[in-house]
């Protein structure tokens, strides 16, 4: 159980310079939790981790279209739940086409969705007009 | 990428020396590493005692580090990882690729 009431608003440039501070902003998170009394050091890791994989796909894809571009991180947890929002500014993708890791044959690539989606309970992303969103749910 | 290269009982050891491996830094190890075995350094040995997190870019650049090495007919193993580090390669099958060391004594009695 966790009764935390926390939102984080965060817009950074698109750059990579910057995962180690979005990655570390879920740690501390994950650290600072009240009543959380699952594996706390697991879930740091995971947060970082998490956010780490959205946001370098973010840059990777907001880059190829406008070096200047920026993403928004929103973290938001209320009523036991953790909610992480990726904006970007790219083309989009298809999150149903992406297949899983050939685990037999694996491949320098491709790895980063999977830990989302493992690790996370929920994902979805969807295109709006303006931008698109990758939004993960974990229940705490 | 900060890190260290030493020859040692017949293997080339990369202490790697940051916290963390990520979308950053993960392309110059990539690069450090292929540039390397490119150079005859076929036998490498990975140490990964100070790193506390890797992401998927970071599994991806020692896979393909593993990848050139072993056309090459040389190897690249791994010593030293941190539990959560270590959880990485289990949760992605990369366990079952990589020769994973305790130690660099374990990896020079197995890989020298």
């Amino acid at each position: 159980m966790c009764n935390s009431v926390l939102q984080v608003d965060v817009i950074i440039p698109t750059q990579t310079k910057y995962l180690d501070l979005i990655g570390s902003i879920g740690e501390h998170i994950a650290k600072d939790l009240d009543d959380f009394s699952g594996d706390r050091e697991a879930l740091a890791y995971h947060l970082n981790l998490v956010l780490t994989e959205a946001t370098t796909n973010a840059i990777k894809h907001a880059t190829l279209m406008t070096p200047k571009d920026t993403v928004r991180i929103t973290i938001h947890i209320q009523d036991n739940e953790l909610n992480i929002k990726v904006y970007d500014h790219g083309q989009g993708f298809d999150l149903e086409t992406v297949p899983l890791p050939d685990f037999d044959q694996p491949k320098e690539s491709g790895m980063g969705l999977y830990f989302i989606r493992t690790l996370m309970d929920s994902v979805t992303y969807t295109k709006k007009s303006d931008c698109n969103v990758l939004e993960i749910i974990k229940h705490l | 990428m900060k890190l260290k290269l030493e020859k040692m009982n017949g293997c080339s050891v990369i202490f790697i020396q940051e916290e963390r491996i990520d979308a950053h830094n993960s392309g110059e190890l990539k690069e450090y590493i292929l540039h390397m075995i490119e150079h005859g350094e076929i036998n490498i040995i990975v140490q990964l005692e100070s790193v506390r997190f890797i992401d998927s870019s970071g599994l991806g650049a020692l896979l393909s580090g593993y990848k050139n090495a072993a056309a090459k007919s040389g190897k690249l193993a791994l010593a030293c990882c941190k539990q959560q580090v270590l959880s990485m390669f289990e949760l992605t099958r990369l366990n079952r690729v990589f020769e994973i060391y305790t130690d660099l004594n374990e990896a020079f009695e197995n890989e020298a």
